[in-house]
């Protein structure tokens, strides 16, 4: 019996022994754990992009054994520097210290050799293939002619011995998100990860999904080993982590044992100000139904069922926001009713016409304005000018053509009204509209939505990497719309947005709405019920006004 | 002391680098290409002499210059508006023999009898026709099957070919030259006027037409709005669709222009030099001008003004290499330049998008 | 059709689908690493120049046929310094290097045109298996390079889905930025794709001018290469659907010289219209093949055609 577990003991630490550096850091942890030095040490960072500075002289550190909560708003640095530490990225200034002595991480070879492994945002699979294929990507200790046999067999081990389920032959692109993210955690571990660094891992997974990670966390940090969480959630770098940094325009504000603070202190450090979490929302009237589907069906780019039968309405001056985890069918639903996907079943009303798989030309026309979620790939022209991009959509309307002409003398003085109306900081309007910010590129695409009385605004994720005051900005705007009448679609991962300007809720669960809910009766726990899929409203096809 | 080389994407492109970029790619192409008259044994500044005084220095040779630069222009300007909607049409050689196949029927078979007036103007508009068909084909497939444009246009390009030749050895065939069949020749109704000067084959009606067009694709492309459709198109198709423009739409239209307008030069050459069809080989000499043009556009960085110039440029180089060949240099080295020219037109385009920084080292 | 007729026909179809069977397997590969090489038809046309003057200066065709290959490599290095290196547009890139091989082979071969290649390739028929009937004929009586295409497909095949060389390879096409933070050198493998693929295709055009004609003409790959990409597609990057697609085109030519005499040997199509079929052809097969990578949803290597950068936003 001793000699089976010793067996399996060796089987399973084999793949480990990766790189002297690793063995000196899995040697050093034990002593190291003892005397609470750190695993990784990183002294005074400096990280520089065209017009910001990324990190700001960073110091930072992981003990062994600890969870390290990386906290902070978007931008602040974050994954700029975790990305330093897996080798993405060359620090301009700053040395980095793993077991105690100075490395130099010039690519991610380096970063795995030195003991890193990394699980990003968006994850790093190859989709067309299988889970061991993708762990097998780059193992150089693997065998040249099939090497899958022996991967699999040391993927299923080590599942095993995490909790972290998987089947070896399944195709990436078959898996669950939540399956998809623990294949980057093994991948990790199956070469010898001693640091663990995760890039906002929960901004994908359900509740239950997020309970499950925290207990593999917890059994990984167990031997040893140090996790780094990046989160911009406070509730959850307080949940998981043991101690938190706070990151904020680059700088780090301050180191804290988790214990010894709270959700407001964090909030003050991550902000630098008292965050208004509810923002001023009128009672207005509703007016006419703007905006019926019935039963709407449409399937992914790779030919699943991603809509699954929607209905609902929605009416002149209301917010309805759709609520759920990114990847239940939210992007398809959003492209179906502008227009840009084909629909398999059901129909769009808009204004009481059936624009059911009409052209986008067809239903912009109707006055549907879309505010997308990709910014730069879809709703820009990034080498046209800022005065072009404001014209992308109504170019053909009277206002700015004449028989195939384009009146350019209106464009532009459009273009500087409009410029100044959004407070949109340019340096001229015929700038290309690539050199602007993200907030400046959002209030780009806000003016040309918004400027021309739109019954119907389609609004996916329209804060999303953006700054605290952008963010406010984006909000009040869409709120002043509502009072003009606008019927308000919004679509956002951000609970809290949703609950702060929406009038009713909708909760999308794998390509259907599982309710819809007046805020006012909103409750988290029941919300996140049904974003997990465990709990259904009766008839949630009907409106509760 | 090792250099490190750091690549850095350039803010704004500005029209001063980019023009530099340009004159620089010329200049080294013609010190690359120097190097394969070296191994011919023949002195490359004496050739490039030949070369440009040939093709420059005479009235004769600049005569036969602008001969060989109005297909080119044609042929350019047509593929710049193809290629600014990121529509990689390589049929332009294929749609020029459609155009010319289009005004020898013309000439010869359905209206022979017809006057001057009637006739060439019905030639250029069945060769614009024949062309923008021939085009439009691959531009169909591209937009509803997703047909790489490439593949089918240059293959179009070999059909094209196959079926000049199965006319001027098959129902159209008329006499004999050089081994190979001919058409009869075009009735002189069909034959288009000349410029008095130089060898006088400058076919003027259709040298006006290409600098006209030259100033219409540039208006349309910067000024209308189906031109702003083919700039969204080509820089950011995502967000073309997303704005409302018809894919289908846009690049039919652009097939249908440069198509259309390859087969204009396909009726240049034939109402206005050959007055008859020939083989392929005779309409479009080697490197074969709807290929040649391609490089035509993409060293005029697809403006119609700039392809005007670099159109004359290309013009020079083929009566080039007439003259080079009395110093024991085949025509076919003058190939070698379109490749080259391409070559490093395209390295310098990445000069111009990004900067390359060198840090020494200790 | 007799059985006799039959026979020559698949003979002479593996022949003349030869060269298109060096290309594509070529071509297949850098497509599979992410890039997209249009230059096949010059590296094919240089080829042939390149083996057809060595043979016939040398008088030994086996090293013109490796200078051939190797000359085909050197070119396809130009294209991918400027694809992979200097990121340039690949289909300019790949366009321009035919134009380039265009002309430089029509420069090069002016001196070989009409002259006859004194060494040839000899069939080697095996002994045994060449008296199968039909598939003697049709698979064992070549020569050694129809031998070496043939077991290049499986062999090609193996390494490309069941080694590691594979994966990495599959990796870098698919999605480069995952293999580049698993410590695989992106640049050196689609380099060595592209080479390979070069290697290849010179071997193709080699093919043609020693072994299949032999004789050298302006241009002789009359567009070979373009239809080497659409099988590319066709066979949905996969080598043995390439064999397949081949010696389809293969069988088309051979049975260009059975429909072209007047009837009773033939049908009396005029050559200039069959002379079109090949073409055609590519068309059709080329559609056929985005179709079905449009079906089946997974076809085309996601990152075809993308110049990797680390890091770039």
């Amino acid at each position: 019996m001793l000699s089976a577990i010793t067996k399996k003991i060796k089987k399973i630490s084999k793949p480990f022994e990766k790189g002297h550096l690793a063995e000196e850091t899995r040697v050093c942890s034990n002593e190291k754990a003892k005397r609470g030095e750190a695993l990784v040490r990183m002294e005074g960072i400096v990280k520089r992009f065209p017009g910001v500075v990324a990190n700001d002289h960073i110091n930072f550190e992981v003990k062994p054994g600890e969870i390290h909560a990386l906290l902070g708003e978007n931008g602040a640095g974050k994954t700029t520097l975790m990305n330093i530490l897996y080798g993405i990225y060359r620090p301009d200034e700053g040395k980095i210290y793993v077991g105690g002595g100075k490395v130099e991480i010039k690519s991610p070879r380096d970063a795995i050799e030195a003991g890193m492994g990394m699980v990003h945002q968006h994850f790093m699979l190859v989709y067309p293939h299988t889970v061991a294929e993708n762990i097998a990507l780059g193992l150089s200790s693997s065998k040249f002619l099939f090497p899958l046999r022996e991967v699999e067999k040391e993927v299923a081990e080590l599942s095993e011995r995490y909790g972290l389920k998987v089947d070896p032959k399944a195709k990436i692109w078959q898996l669950s998100v939540g399956e998809q993210q623990r294949v980057e955690i093994i991948k990790a571990l199956y070469r010898g990860a001693q640091v663990l660094i995760l890039d906002e891992p929960t901004s994908v997974l359900t509740p239950r999904e997020i309970k499950d990670l925290f207990d593999i966390l917890r059994r990984i940090t167990k031997e040893g080993r140090a996790v780094i969480f990046i989160t911009h959630k406070l509730d959850e770098a307080l949940e998981i982590s043991d101690r938190i940094t706070v990151l904020r325009h680059g700088k780090v504000v301050a180191t804290v044992d988790t214990f010894k603070t709270n959700k407001g202190e964090l909030a003050r450090m991550m902000v630098g100000r008292e965050v208004l979490f509810r923002l001023e929302r009128k009672p207005v009237e509703r007016g006419k139904a703007v905006l019926e589907v019935k039963n709407l069906r449409a399937s992914s780019d790779r030919g699943l069922p991603a809509v699954r039968g929607i209905s609902f309405t929605l009416n002149e001056g209301e917010i309805l926001g759709i609520a759920g985890v990114a990847g239940n069918g939210q992007r398809e639903l959003v492209e179906v009713i502008t227009g840009l996907r084909k629909a398999t079943g059901g129909e769009v009303f808009i204004l009481g016409e059936d624009v059911t798989n009409c052209s986008p030309k067809k239903i912009i026309e109707k006055g549907v304005a879309h505010i997308p979620e990709e910014r730069i790939r879809m709703g820009l022209v990034p080498s046209m000018s800022v005065a072009e991009n404001l014209i992308l959509k109504d170019y053909c309307s009277p206002l700015f053509s004449e028989n195939l002409f384009l009146k350019h003398t209106l464009i532009d003085q459009v273009a500087e009204k409009r410029i100044s109306e959004y407070s949109i900081i340019t340096p001229s309007k015929k700038t290309p509209a690539k050199l602007l910010s993200g907030g400046n590129i959002q209030r780009l695409i806000l003016a040309r939505e918004l400027s021309e009385k739109p019954c119907l605004i389609v609004a996916a994720h329209p804060t999303y990497g953006l700054d605290v005051g952008a963010t406010e900005y984006i909000r009040t705007l869409l709120l002043k719309q509502r009072e003009m009448g606008a019927a308000i679609l919004l679509v956002s991962e951000d609970l809290e947005e949703i609950m702060s300007i929406s009038d009713r809720i909708a909760v999308m669960f794998q390509g259907e709405f599982m309710g819809i809910v007046p805020t006012k009766e909103a409750e988290i726990e029941e919300i996140g019920l049904m974003m997990a899929g465990t709990k259904r409203m009766m008839n949630p096809s009907e409106d509760s006004q | 002391m090792i250099p490190k080389l750091k690549i850095e994407k350039r803010p704004i492109v500005s029209s001063s680098v980019t023009l530099a970029v340009s004159i620089l790619s010329m200049l080294l192409a013609l010190i690359a290409v120097a190097f394969v008259f070296l191994g011919y044994g023949v002195d490359p500044t004496y050739a490039y002499q030949k070369i440009f005084i040939g093709s420059f220095g005479s009235l004769t040779g600049f005569s036969e210059t602008i001969v060989k630069a109005i297909p080119l222009m044609i042929c350019g300007i047509g593929l710049a508006v193809a290629f600014k909607a990121l529509v990689w049409n390589i049929g332009a050689e294929g749609q020029l023999l459609m155009g010319a196949i289009a005004a020898t029927g013309i000439a010869l078979y359905v209206i022979p009898e017809a006057s001057s007036v009637l006739l060439l103007p019905s030639m250029f508009i069945g060769g614009f026709l024949a062309g923008a068909v021939w085009g439009v084909i691959p531009g169909v497939l591209k937009a509803k099957l997703k047909a790489n444009e490439v593949i089918t246009t240059l293959m179009m390009n070999y059909i094209a070919s196959n079926l000049v030749e199965y006319l001027i050895y098959g129902p159209w065939k008329g006499a004999m030259e050089w081994g190979f069949p001919i058409t009869n020749e075009f009735p002189l109704s069909a034959w288009l006027p000349y410029l008095p000067i130089g060898m006088g084959r400058i076919h003027y009606p259709t040298l006006i037409l290409a600098l006209s067009l030259a100033v219409l694709t540039y208006v349309f492309i910067m000024r209308t709005t189906l031109g702003f459709e083919v700039r969204v198109m080509g820089e950011n198709p995502d967000a073309a669709k997303y704005a409302g423009m018809s894919y289908f739409k846009t690049v039919i239209l652009v097939m249908l222009i440069s198509g259309g307008l390859a087969g204009l030069a396909g009726v240049g050459e034939v109402a206005g030099i050959h007055h008859r069809l020939r083989y392929p080989k005779g309409i479009s000499p080697p490197p074969g001008y709807g290929y040649t043009a391609i490089i035509v556009t993409c060293l005029g960085r697809l403006n119609p003004l700039a392809i005007i110039l670099s159109s004359l440029l290309f013009g020079g180089l083929l009566v080039g290499g007439d003259a080079i060949q009395v110093i024991g240099l085949p025509f076919a080295a003058i190939g070698l330049f379109n490749g080259a020219i391409l070559f490093f037109v395209l390295g310098g385009e990445l000069l111009t998008r990004y900067k390359i920084i060198i840090r020494w080292r200790g | 059709m007799s059985l006799e007729a039959a026979e020559f026909l698949l003979h002479v179809a593996v022949r003349a689908g030869t060269p298109l069977l060096f290309s594509t397997l070529g071509e297949i590969y850098a497509e599979r690493s992410g890039v997209l090489n249009l230059g096949v038809e010059g590296m094919m046309v240089m080829g042939a120049v390149m083996g057809f003057g060595t043979s016939l200066v040398t008088e030994n065709v086996w090293l013109g046929i490796l200078l051939a290959a190797l000359v085909g490599g050197l070119l396809s290095l130009i294209h991918a310094f400027l694809s992979i290196t200097l990121r340039a547009n690949q289909t300019v890139s790949g366009i321009a290097l035919t134009i380039f091989g265009l002309g430089m082979s029509g420069l090069l071969g002016k001196a070989y045109i009409g002259a006859p290649l004194p060494s040839r390739v000899r069939a080697v028929p095996i002994p045994l298996l060449r008296d199968i009937p039909i598939l003697g004929p049709f698979l064992f009586q070549h020569d050694p390079l129809i031998y070496l295409s043939l077991v290049l497909v499986p062999l090609l095949w193996l390494l490309l889905f069941k080694t590691r060389a594979g994966i990495n390879i599959r990796s870098v096409g698919e999605n480069p930025a995952t293999a580049d933070a698993l410590g695989v050198n992106v640049h050196r493998v689609r380099y060595l794709c592209v080479f390979l693929g070069g290697v290849l295709s010179g071997l193709g055009g080699a093919y043609l001018s020693v072994a299949y004609r032999p004789a050298w003409t302006e241009g002789m790959t009359a567009g070979l290469g373009w239809i080497a990409i659409a099988l590319t597609i066709f066979s949905m990057w996969s080598p043995g659907r390439a064999l397949l697609g081949a010696y389809l085109f293969g069988g088309v030519e051979a049975l260009q010289y059975r429909l072209q005499p007047p009837p009773p040997y033939g049908l009396g199509i005029s050559p200039n219209l069959l002379a079109m079929l090949p073409y055609a052809l590519a068309v059709i097969v080329l559609l056929a093949g985005t179709r079905e990578t449009i079906r089946k949803r997974m076809g085309a290597p996601s990152a075809l055609g993308t110049p990797y950068v680390r890091g770039e936003k």
